[in-house]
């Protein structure tokens, strides 16, 4: 049995249909991947950037390639896959833009989940003290940490409309808890959102 | 040079097309297996050797002594499981260890030497499919090899399609580079210039090119292994002596070793064998046989795909496998792809790497 997963990995495990092609970018050590193969028989692949992780995932007998997404996407045709997966990933991409737009040329939908950075503890840490808020969530110090593109849910909303792509859900976590979507901008420590490829 | 051996062996029954357009009669294949096949025969899993390997995979070596070349990854409870997997490996035409080579003898009762056939990966891979086709096996569990056995591996993928269910391909590549046919080269014209090959008509006549042979393996021996490994394994130490002896002894540690490696293995390899062998390596490249395009070649495959790579392997290095994993990518072959950290350079696949043996375990259970 599968092990728990984080909520927003298990908002996403229920939304894909039986049977589906699912591409995890950044699978991490494939929880998420075995889940949806063992619960709902996907057809479930992975990118990921940490061999030792993709060792793990290879050793669960999952098809996972050691990759950056950055780069390696682009090997992977249109189409390919039904769900293209991009879990608390979107802020270490070089060009989030970019690796939105190739997340849905390999994939019909896509869910993509990131920390929100206007939630009002980041903000208030900032404001009170100056400086580079460092969370339970985002625990790395601004010098050594992988998220190079620190994104709001306003952000992601807006950069999802100028690259015409339709939000068909959306998501809000904080402590681990769903949160609603009022107010989702203070409120959401971080955020789920289902997009896919405007007809 | 063998024929003495009581090598386990099958005759194929047809006549084997070469790529080259010639036909290899009555070909033998040697071969060895390990574990029981199942009923439904559903458990068998083919292990293509390197360069310089042969059958005796999980078993003592004839001529050496030496356990198999694999001893470690196969056997009972091994990542490779005998108590699960029946495991075949053979010799491959071209070789000298039981299989017919040019050390064998031709229809007319002369030893083929240099008018053997120049064969290919392919070419091999057809033996060993000649093979499995006498031993009753439609379709293998998994294809498994490193080195020149993942060339093999991968032919046998790109070209029968529906003779194996899983693919492990490790430290390989689909095509051989300029730098890897130029060592090869070194390598064929140390045993040519030596004078005992005698045009490779060297077979009863008391002398063989052992000392082209030697420095071949010698050269090869160095892409083998990584600067780091070399280092710490010998530096600059010098060997049996306390201050350099200002002549072209053995002075440093490391050339006695390359000496040593040299030595051992003629006496278990024929010269002829090695060129014929490298050429087949240099000749490899899978795409050109597929129109140019490396994921046509892997575009009608049903199979499921682990590549290994070795951090420390600069013969066969990690970009040689990312561009297949990113054929079988666009063919949408099903695909795992690692690159392992590993201080033993090429030689990682056959050495102590824990993380291999689970990724090996893994992708056979998965």
């Amino acid at each position: 049995m599968a092990e728990a997963l984080r909520p927003d990995l298990a908002a996403i495990a229920a939304r894909v249909p039986q049977g589906a092609r699912v591409l995890d970018v950044g699978c991490g050590d494939g929880a998420l991947l075995e889940s949806l193969r063992q619960e709902r028989g996907v057809d479930a692949r992975g990118i990921e950037i940490d061999g030792a992780l993709v060792e793990r995932c290879v050793a669960r007998g999952l098809s996972v390639v050691q990759g950056d997404a950055d780069r390696d996407l682009t090997f992977y045709p249109d189409g390919a896959f039904d769900v293209a997966i991009l879990s608390q990933t979107l802020q270490t991409a070089a060009r989030p833009d970019h690796m939105l737009a190739e997340l849905l040329r390999v994939g019909r939908r896509a869910f993509v989940s990131f920390p929100n950075f206007a939630y009002w503890r980041m903000r208030w840490s900032l404001l009170s003290r100056g400086r580079m808020p460092v969370t339970r969530h985002l625990p790395v110090s601004w010098y050594a940490t992988a998220n190079i593109h620190h994104v709001t849910v306003k952000d992601f909303e807006e950069l999802a409309d100028a690259l015409g792509i339709a939000i068909e859900n959306r998501w809000f976590f904080t402590r681990e808890r769903e949160v609603s979507p009022t107010g989702a901008n203070w409120r959401a420590e971080y955020a789920l959102f289902e997009v896919s490829r405007k007809a | 040079m063998n024929a003495a051996l009581p090598h386990r062996t099958c005759r194929l029954p047809a006549p084997l097309p070469l790529d080259s357009g010639q036909v290899l009669e009555g070909a033998e294949i040697a071969y060895e297996t390990y574990g029981e096949l199942a009923a439904d025969k559903g458990n068998a899993i083919l292990v293509c050797h390197a360069l310089t390997g042969d059958q005796y995979l999980a078993s003592p070596h004839p001529i050496t002594g030496k356990p198999g070349w694999w001893e470690r990854m196969v056997g009972p409870g091994k990542p490779i499981d005998t108590d699960r997997f029946h495991v075949v490996c053979a010799n491959v035409i071209g070789s000298c260890l039981g299989s017919t080579g040019p050390a064998s003898l031709a229809p007319d009762g002369a030893p083929y030497a240099m008018r053997f056939p120049v064969i290919t990966i392919r070419d091999m891979v057809r033996g060993l499919v000649g093979l499995l086709d006498e031993l009753g096996i439609a379709r293998l569990h998994t294809v498994v090899g490193g080195s020149m056995g993942g060339m093999q591996a991968l032919s046998l993928a790109a070209n029968w399609p529906d003779r194996a269910a899983r693919v492990l391909a490790i430290a390989t590549t689909a095509r051989h580079s300029a730098q890897n046919i130029a060592f090869h080269e070194v390598g064929r014209q140390a045993i040519m210039a030596d004078p005992a090959w005698q045009g490779g008509d060297y077979y009863g006549k008391g002398a063989s090119p052992d000392a082209g042979l030697s420095v071949a393996r010698m050269a090869a021996h160095i892409t083998y292994l990584s600067e780091e490994g070399l280092t710490e394994k010998f530096g600059r130490r010098l060997q049996d002596r306390e201050a350099k002896s200002f002549g072209f002894d053995a002075d440093f540690q490391v050339e006695s070793y390359l000496r040593y490696q040299g030595s051992g293995f003629v006496q278990r390899f024929d010269a002829n064998s090695y060129l014929y062998i490298t050429r087949a390596m240099d000749y490899f490249d899978i795409a050109e046989e597929h129109g140019g395009l490396l994921a046509t070649a892997f575009a009608g495959t049903g199979a499921r795909f682990c590549v290994v790579s070795f951090d420390s392997d600069w013969l066969y290095p990690t970009a040689e496998s990312r561009h297949v994993v990113h054929a079988l990518n666009a063919a949408g072959a099903p695909v795992s792809f690692v690159e392992l950290s590993a201080p033993f350079g090429h030689d990682s696949f056959l050495l102590d790497v824990p993380a291999l043996d689970r990724v090996i375990a893994g992708f056979l259970d998965g």
